[in-house]
């Protein structure tokens, strides 16, 4: 058995060590615990062109509890939350900030001029630098930040009408109330 | 009643699956003429089994049956019937039936068409698509049956997701569902050859239709998902290189590079191995694609940490038909013997080229879709991988091939003369400056890539034109006899003259609309015009409409050019009850020079609407290259060669009963 006519199944052994790895120890859905309860990784970036105000790690602990919302103009996933996010940001009740993860100025300036733009404030992590920091998975993500910075959830995936109902307006009404 | 028959349906698919799958391979192996010609039977019986199944979940979906989990979940009464219908595989349960259903149906046809196939070549390939077909009857009946039963039942369905409510859509996965599995009797043919340890000429010439129509029935599958994508998602874009299109994707190139391997195989007796590798390659693909898209492993491993059953059979299933064939790979591919020789300037080494390219090009798309998968396993970090990644790599693998692709055609077996070659397609440079000059001149702005586009599609075009008039030798000889020379062509040889238009057909498509669209986003009022790529926008006004099953906002805009009127346009936003949810309908004015889209928005309180106008420079030809193509695959598939063994087999028929009745 010459080694060139092994490299294929070798090669899907590895792939299905990972898969299995996957299934029983991965959960994406799960928050990596260090994560939880943590202050906000430091960071500090600029706004896309003529979208809100720049966004730094700062702007995430003013007092009041805020939503990060990491997004992309390539995120076709993206555009399945967008109108849940609208809806939010022109109830004024929390503010909305997006994080641009890994996109251009100009394609993610057009996007939101494109589908409008429910953010207060913008920021854009063309490297995905801070993504890293923050465990960005894939995009959509949605961090629900405590008042002081901490991060108190984070939502993977479209936020679903399931997750606004659970997650994120219990959050914003058991702080106002 | 209708559910238990569906049911019952799948258990007998089952049962005979299993007996399909081991009887004719012990047949086989033991030289028993009636356990080998069982297969044929067996398959036609699961082809029915599967058949009344798939037929009674049909019935359940036309005629709104909530009891039915399954429909309950994803129909709705108020919903329009095509939609009825195509809720039937609008959902993971019904889909893996649809699959298992067209796997059924190739069994079937494999024992229909293959008369001609030697009986234990025959049984063997029957007997492993009895075996892909246990699997997929394992997975649905204990894992995702659609005929479970709800007690008591909901007053009406939960609907579908409007976004799927589209005619683009809803015949997306048939197609895309043949290719998939069509590729499955090519796999099933590697492993019976594998078995017999023999590849010749003759597997080749059975192998390579049955790939032709996989190909092509994924090419348009892919093609009209596209579509969809274009015209549904409202925002122009028509490839996104989500885990899902990924999926289709890997699948088509390897196919592709199949194809032209098993050429090799036929005509020269060479690459038997790396073909016979190819066909496991692809249709793993196919598989993995199947399901670990549908399982949402890809990106996110959801659907898995929700059902765990699901996941270890979905993995348990895939290492062994992956591992199981790939094993058997390595302790019998090393026995068989290459054939002819050839130097590396030859129809066999542009053909190993397109191979290698192909296969680097999957390769680079499968580590894409399945890196934040591994990153994540290995060191916990979570990354994505987007367009960027894709763009970066997948265009260098492809633009050498797109220039190759021009010589292949022209180099002769075992050796070539580049020399003589390159002098050929003098022509072909020359319109590659000409095209790339008059975009400059015409555009007068544009990436260097769209230049690149540009002078490609030149390139191959001539080229596929220089080569089709050598070999008619026209102007070298009278125009009848060249005339002559054209009819008298082999069909694949047109099949392959189409098909590489096609793909220059796309590469002008994907170059003009990237590069030269133009676009406004705007709110309009009623009567406003505006000028996008030369034509003259008017919108004259919305109004609020009733449809089916979902309320419609509805926009109207004259486009003129020169004051001639040149289409009246009308974008919907739509908005669903059940479940609640917006689409839009872009207004799509296709024209062979440019697509005139138009989608409308939100009222924004002051009468006016914002609205999103593109004129997008040849995309269709995006769409026609697809169609092109899959004519190409055609013509090649309905070659005499094909069909002369189906004759000489019939005379052996003949022969044969003759002798029976001599008997």
């Amino acid at each position: 058995m010459k080694l060139s006519f092994m490299a294929p199944v070798i090669t899907f052994a590895g792939i299905a060590g990972v898969m299995f790895y996957a299934l029983f120890y991965l959960d994406p859905k799960e928050i990596p615990s260090e994560l939880l309860d943590k202050k906000s990784p430091v960071f500090a970036l600029e706004a896309v062109p003529g979208y809100g105000e720049n966004l730094s790690s700062e702007n995430l602990k003013e007092g009041k509890i805020t939503l990060l919302n990491v997004f992309a103009s390539w995120c076709v996933a993206c555009l399945a939350e967008h109108p849940t996010l609208m809806e939010l940001s022109r109830q004024g009740k929390i503010d909305i900030y997006g994080l641009n993860y890994k996109d251009t100025p100009d394609a993610a300036a057009k996007w939101l001029r494109r589908n409008g733009s429910p953010y207060a404030r913008t920021g854009m992590d063309l490297k995905g630098r801070v993504g890293i920091d923050f465990g960005v998975y894939g995009v959509p993500e949605t961090f629900i930040m405590g008042p002081d910075g901490t991060i108190l959830d984070k939502i993977i995936g479209p936020i679903t009408e399931k997750d606004l109902k659970n997650r994120i307006l219990p959050r914003i009404d058991g702080g106002e109330g | 009643m209708i559910g238990e028959i569906g049911h019952f349906g799948l258990i007998l698919a089952l049962v005979v699956a299993v007996l399909q799958g081991t009887l004719p391979m012990i047949g086989a192996s033991k030289g028993n003429v009636a356990l080998m010609r069982f297969a044929s039977s067996a398959s036609l019986v699961q082809f029915l089994a599967v058949s009344i199944s798939f037929i009674a979940l049909t019935i359940a979906y036309v005629g709104s049956d909530f009891s039915i989990v399954n429909v309950a979940q994803n129909s709705h009464s108020l919903k329009p019937m095509l939609y009825k219908i195509s809720g039937v595989w609008g959902n993971h349960e019904g889909s893996l039936l649809l699959w298992a259903w067209i796997l059924a149906l190739f069994g079937f046809a494999v024992a229909a068409f293959g008369r001609n196939l030697p009986d234990g070549l025959k049984a063997r390939v029957l007997s492993v698509q009895g075996m892909i077909g246990i699997g997929f009857l394992l997975f649905i009946l204990f894992t995702s049956n659609p005929f479970e039963r709800i007690d008591p039942a909901p007053f009406d369905g939960r609907g579908l997701n409007p976004l799927l409510q589209d005619p683009g859509l809803a015949f997306h996965p048939p197609f895309l569902y043949l290719g998939y599995v069509g590729l499955s009797v090519t796999f099933s043919f590697a492993i019976a050859a594998l078995i017999e340890g023999k590849v010749d000429p003759a597997w080749a010439r059975w192998v390579r239709p049955w790939t032709l129509a996989a190909w092509g029935f994924l090419t348009l599958g892919i093609a009209l998902g596209s579509w969809w994508a274009y015209y549904e998602l409202g925002w122009g874009g028509w490839w996104f290189w989500d885990p899902v299109e990924n999926a289709s994707f890997m699948p088509w190139l390897v196919s592709t590079a199949l194809l032209h391997s098993a050429i090799v195989v036929e005509k020269r007796d060479a690459l038997k191995n790396w073909t016979i590798l190819l066909a496991i390659i692809a249709f793993s693909l196919s598989l993995l694609g199947t399901f670990l898209v549908r399982s949402g492993v890809l990106n996110s491993v959801h659907a898995f940490a929700s059902d765990p059953a699901r996941g270890v059979f979905i993995l348990g299933f895939l290492v062994l038909v992956i591992g199981g064939s790939l094993i058997l790979y390595a302790v019998r591919a090393p026995t068989m013997k290459g054939g002819g020789l050839f130097a590396p300037i030859s129809r066999e080494g542009a053909l190993i080229l397109n191979n290698l390219l192909l296969s680097t090009a999957a390769a680079t798309v499968l580590l894409g879709t399945l890196y934040p998968l591994f990153l994540d396993a290995l060191s916990g970090a979570k990354v994505s991988v987007g367009p960027p990644y894709f763009n970066a790599t997948f265009l260098p693998l492809i633009i050498p091939l797109i220039i190759a692709l021009a010589f292949g055609p022209f180099l002769a077996w075992k050796r070539a003369d580049l020399k003589g070659v390159f002098s050929r397609l003098k022509l072909a440079i020359v319109s590659v400056c000409v095209i790339v000059g008059v975009s400059w001149w015409v555009t007068d702005d544009g990436p260097i890539l769209a230049f690149v586009g540009m002078g490609l599609f030149a390139w191959l075009v001539t080229a596929v034109f220089v080569e089709l008039a050598d070999r008619i030798k026209l102007f070298r000889t009278s125009l009848r006899q060249s005339l002559k020379r054209f009819l008298n062509l082999p069909r694949s040889a047109y099949g392959m003259s189409i098909a590489h238009l096609g793909v220059a057909m796309v590469i002008l498509g994907v170059t003009a609309s990237e590069a030269w669209q133009s676009e406004r986003l705007d709110v309009m009022q009623p009567g406003e015009t505006v000028v996008v790529g030369g034509y003259d926008f008017q919108f004259e006004g919305a109004e609020r409409l009733e449809g089916p099953n979902y309320g419609i906002l509805r926009g109207s805009f004259n486009v003129k050019r020169n004051d001639s009127l040149v289409a009246d346009l009308r974008p919907e936003q739509r908005v669903y009850e059940s479940p609640p949810m917006e689409t839009t309908e872009a207004a799509i004015w296709p024209m062979l020079s440019a697509d005139l889209y138009v989608v409308i928005g939100e009222e924004d309180g002051k009468g006016g609407y914002a609205t999103r106008i593109y004129h997008k420079p040849f995309i269709s030809w995006i769409w026609i290259g697809a169609i092109v193509m899959f004519i190409g695959g055609g013509f090649s598939l309905s070659d005499r060669r094909f069909r002369i063994g189906a004759a000489s087999a019939r005379k052996k028929q003949t022969q044969k009963t003759a002798e029976a009745a001599g008997a």
